[in-house]
Formats: C-alpha cells, sequence, structure tokens
C-alpha cells in the first residue's frame, strides 16, 4: 500500500491543538517516520482474527444503585482555573463570534 | 552516596529494625529527607517534596506504635510515588505544564491501601510528561539523572521512581508501567520493577495514558520488596471496573517460604525474536548468556521458544497506546482544572491551552491516536492493530503451554547519555522487549542481571510469566537475585 499522505493540519484541529510552524514542520516530519513504521501492520494476515480491545475478560461490570456523595462542591471546584461567584465554572464564549459581555 | 546508613536498604530489612526499635519512624524519615537535601540536587528525582508534612505522618506512626496500635509492622516506612498516581492534597502534575498546580482532592487506591498499613508517601517522583517516554528526559519540568552514571538517563517513563530507590532516596517507590515504564527504567538504574498482570492494581487515581495497558507496580531493592508492595496495593477494587475480581495476596509469604531453593522443576523459555537478530549490545548479550547459564545451575529446565508476532508489537503498541491517549488527554481542556489560556471564544480556548499546556512528545503522540482513529484510517490501521494484538496475545499462550516462565532482556542497550535519541522512532523501537507484556495483559519483572563489560552500566534480566501468575514469578526472580 502506498503511504498515506498524512494532513496534520486537520489531524490537529481534530484534536483541538495549537502548532506553531515550526513544531508543524517537526511533527510532519516525525509522522511520517513513525507511520511508516507502523504500516509494516498492512503485511500481516489478519483473516478471521477477533480484535483484542482488552486485556481483561471482563464484561458489565455494575456497581449497586445506590446514591453516593463523594465530594462536596468547594472541593470539586478548588482546581478550577477560573470561578464565577465562587460558586460555578466560568468558561469562555461558547459560540463564536462577536463577544459578548 | 556512600556512607548513607539505609544505603540500598531493603523495605522489609527496616521494617524489623523499626519493630526491634533500632531508631524511631521520625528518625528513618528524617534520615531519608536529609539524604535527598543533600543529594538530589544531583540526581532531580524529585518533583516535590513536603518534609513537614512526612515528619508529621512519622511521628504519628510513632505515637501508633508507642500506644502497640501499629497499623501493621511497615507502620512508618516511607514510599515514593510517581507523580501520576494521586494522593490526597497533594499535587498530581504528571510532570506537564498543564496540570502543574493541580491538588488532588483524593487518594488512588494503590496511595489508600498504603496509607492503611501506615506507609507514607514520601513526595511527588519526576517522569516523562503523562507517561510518555523512555528516558525522562519529556519531564516538562526538569531531567532526572540516573543515581549510577549522572551523564546518563535513569530511563522512562518511571524514571523519577527508579532514581528515588536507585539513589537510595526512600526504600521503595511506585511507578506506572504502560508499555515497560516501570521495568525499563529498574534495568536502567539497576533495580527490582514489577509489572503486575492487568487488572491485578486497581488504576482509580492513576492519570489515565492508554486505559487497556497501563498498570501500577512497585519499584524496589529487591524481590521480597516487590512481593510485600505487591500485597499491599494489589486486590478488587469497586472503583475500577476492570480491577479483577480475584483473590490477591500471599505474595510475600510465597518468596519467603521458597527462600534459597532452586529452578528445579522449572521449565523457561527464551523466545528467539528476542535474542537472534534482535540488536542486542555486546554487553547485555554477555550478561544474557550469563543468566541463562546461572538459570541452568539453578536446576532449570532452559528451551528455545518462538513469539513469531514480536516485530510488529512495536507497531501496534504505538497504535493502541496513541489512540487511547488521544481520547484520555482529550480531557485535559483548561476548563475544570489545571492552567487555562484563554482564547477568543470556547474553542480557540482549547486549542490554546492544550497548545501552551501540552510538550512535543505528548503532541506527537495526541496526533498519532487521533489519526489512527480519524475516518478512513481506523480500519487500516486501527482496527487492525487490535487484531495483531490479539495474535501478540496468542503468542504468549502458545509459549506458556511448553514453558513456566519467559526469560529475556529487558531492553537492547544500556542507559544511554543524555541527548543520545532525539529520533522519537528509534525512541519507540527500543521498547521492543517490555511492550508486548502489555499489550498480552501477562505480568513480568525486571532485575538486576549483572554489569556491562563495556560501561559498567547495570543490565537487567527479564521474567516474563502468565497472567495470575506473580507468585511464580517471584519467587523465581528472587531465586535468580540470589545467585546473582
Amino acid at each position: 500500500m502506498e503511504q498515506p499522505n498524512i494532513d496534520i493540519k486537520y489531524v490537529a484541529e481534530l484534536a483541538r491543538l495549537e502548532l506553531s510552524d515550526e513544531q508543524f514542520r517537526q511533527l510532519e516530519h516525525d509522522m511520517a517516520g513513525i507511520v511508516g513504521h507502523i504500516a509494516t501492520l498492512l503485511e500481516v494476515d489478519v483473516t478471521g482474527v477477533e480484535p483484542t480491545a482488552h486485556a481483561a475478560p471482563l464484561t458489565n461490570v455494575w456497581r449497586e444503585d445506590v446514591a453516593g456523595r463523594p465530594y462536596d462542591r468547594d472541593v470539586m471546584l478548588a482546581n478550577a482555573p477560573a470561578l464565577l461567584n465562587g460558586e460555578t465554572i466560568r468558561v469562555p464564549q461558547v459560540l463564536p463570534g462577536e463577544g459578548m459581555n | 552516596m556512600a556512607g548513607f546508613k539505609f544505603a540500598d536498604r531493603p523495605l522489609h530489612v527496616i521494617a524489623d529494625e523499626l519493630n526491634d526499635g533500632a531508631y524511631s519512624c521520625a528518625e528513618l524519615s528524617e534520615a531519608f529527607l536529609d539524604h535527598v537535601a543533600a543529594e538530589d540536587g544531583k540526581v532531580r528525582a524529585f518533583l516535590k517534596l513536603d518534609g513537614e508534612r512526612v515528619l508529621e505522618a512519622a511521628r504519628a506512626a510513632d505515637a501508633r506504635r508507642a500506644a502497640g496500635q501499629a497499623l501493621s509492622e511497615f507502620d512508618g516506612i516511607p514510599i515514593g510515588i510517581k507523580d501520576c498516581i494521586v494522593a490526597k492534597d497533594e499535587t498530581c502534575s504528571c510532570a506537564s505544564k498543564l496540570l502543574e498546580h493541580v491538588v488532588s482532592p483524593y487518594d488512588s487506591t494503590a496511595v489508600a491501601r498504603l496509607k492503611a498499613r501506615g506507609f507514607i508517601p514520601f513526595g511527588r517522583l519526576n517522569m516523562d510528561e503523562f507517561a510518555m517516554g523512555s528516558s525522562c528526559e519529556n519531564s516538562a519540568f526538569q531531567k532526572t539523572a540516573n543515581p549510577r552514571d549522572l551523564a546518563r538517563v535513569p530511563g522512562g517513563s518511571s524514571g523519577g521512581s527508579a532514581a528515588c530507590v536507585a539513589a537510595s532516596f526512600a526504600p521503595a517507590a511506585l511507578g506506572s508501567d504502560t508499555g515497560g515504564s516501570i521495568r525499563q527504567p529498574a534495568a536502567f538504574c539497576g533495580i527490582v520493577g514489577l509489572k503486575p498482570t492487568y487488572g491485578r492494581v486497581s488504576r482509580h487515581g492513576l492519570v489515565a495514558f492508554a486505559s487497556s495497558l497501563d498498570q501500577i507496580g512497585p519499584m524496589t531493592h529487591d524481590v521480597l520488596d516487590a512481593a510485600i508492595l505487591l500485597d499491599v496495593i494489589s486486590g478488587h477494587d469497586p472503583m475500577d471496573s476492570t480491577s479483577l475480581p480475584v483473590a490477591a495476596g500471599g505474595f510475600a509469604d510465597a518468596v519467603r517460604n521458597d527462600a534459597g531453593s532452586s529452578l528445579r522443576g522449572m521449565r523457561i523459555g527464551l523466545p528467539k525474536e528476542y535474542f537472534t537478530g534482535a540488536g542486542l549490545a555486546p554487553g547485555v548479550a554477555r550478561v544474557m548468556e550469563e543468566n541463562i547459564a546461572r538459570a541452568r545451575e539453578l536446576g532449570a529446565e532452559v528451551i528455545d521458544v518462538s513469539l513469531p508476532h514480536t516485530k510488529y508489537a512495536v507497531a501496534v503498541y504505538y497504535i493502541i497506546a496513541t489512540a487511547e491517549a488521544s481520547a484520555n488527554l482529550a480531557r485535559f481542556d483548561g476548563i475544570r482544572y489545571g492552567a487555562r489560556v484563554e482564547g477568543r471564544d470556547l474553542v480557540d480556548t482549547y486549542f490554546k491551552t492544550r497548545g501552551a499546556g501540552f510538550g512535543d512528545e505528548v503532541k506527537r503522540r495526541i496526533l498519532l491516536g487521533t489519526y489512527v482513529l480519524s475516518s478512513g484510517y481506523y480500519d487500516a490501521y486501527y482496527l487492525r492493530a487490535q487484531k495483531v494484538r490479539t495474535l501478540i496475545r496468542r503468542d504468549f499462550e502458545e509459549a506458556f503451554r511448553t514453558c513456566d516462565l519467559l526469560l529475556t532482556p529487558v531492553t537492547p542497550n544500556v542507559a544511554f547519555k543524555f541527548g543520545e535519541k532525539s529520533d522519537p522512532l528509534q525512541m519507540y523501537l527500543s521498547d521492543i522487549f517490555t511492550i508486548a507484556l502489555n499489550l498480552s495483559g501477562n505480568c513480568g519483572i525486571s532485575i538486576p542481571g549483572g554489569s556491562d563489560f563495556e560501561t559498567g552500566m547495570p543490565v537487567g534480566v527479564q521474567l516474563l510469566a502468565p497472567a495470575l501468575e506473580e507468585a511464580r514469578l517471584l519467587r523465581a526472580a528472587d531465586c535468580f537475585m540470589r545467585g546473582n
């Protein structure tokens, strides 16, 4: 199979990563080498082989359906980078466009 | 580091001495704190170490011991903790700028179980950022040096934990192993590192890198210490849905009751793919030969086996681990915790926060993981890698039908010098002997096997056992180490 052309800019957008021009060039170079190596998997015959998603043979693990009260709100908010009135997390404007105040 | 009273002293010896009243827990912790203060400027193993907190816990342990209420025979012994395993009210940065000031509101299950037995969490140990790396050079904060040669790396990603134990900054430490991150630094620093069976130790409170591969394990001076710590931290945990509901414990007893015995009746397999044409450095090859001879002297039958899909393990690993990482690290967006870089709007904030907060290696792996999961490539890479993972698992199942344990090198080379490996693919390829174990879910241990005749650096020997056969693994490893 021919080497796929990796559109780093598109992948970085999917991953929500801002990259500098220099990082962009470096990563484009690195990724070509790495993807070239992982492409060796294309030579393995996997006909009829089931995929392994997990090493532990566990499925449908349930807990009792009982309410818990693990942490107080101030504990959970202690690490938030920005708060509103000390009781909610302040987030940036969600919809793109002109600033709303 | 010569002359330090507790240099290379195993925790089980310290426990005996504490129980004999040779010194107090406060004196013990004070000695380790002084040793760190004097020597860690050169090693840089610790990201944080709160001496007051440690001494307070040590004095509390002394009070319990005086009142006859010790939590266990280990009450008051300090244990270093890798910075991706959370402890209540302590920072947990994963050596990333993004999480630099995050303080954990809870204990990981492993730390909670240590505390319940009186062990004292002793500082936050450096690592490759988010456990992504093989040299500790990817930490956003500092490069940890190998205590055996300060010009060399300690390995990674649990490089801080390995250096901590090798420098005797604490009697033992916890690390985490996703593709060799306990065993490789243990080999580079000349200590013992155990990767338990997947599901043996709860991952609750271990910051996730690749959820189907990550496992917490002990890094110690000897095998009995690894068994003691596995006894403490293993066992089912309802907080981790992948935790195995099987009986755990009895590992230390298994080692103690077998002390000094031979490997008679044990069949040890040598996977040919790990030796022939595997690029072993001459010094590593020689130590392996010595250890194979040792296995025979100790009474084991040594046979050749094959793990035919070994050459695909690196490719499978770097698809599956990065795919899982790209999903796991999506949560670090600067909204609920961690450093935020404000942008024009929400999405721009995500881009800026992640662009500024993550280092180069983390970005590289998130991109690779995002790429292999993206539309059009999922079947070709991710699904195919999962199928080859099945073939790798079957290789191990097949091999363990004919032998009890596998004996292999841990790494093709000894610890390298800072900056020596700058190409990411070359760095990934050096993980070849450790990653297949994580893909298969089995357990393995790295023990000191000898020294490289060229550099004098330690060479690790790896023993691998089937899932849940830690007792067999630890007994054999202990036998090897007594022989070495």
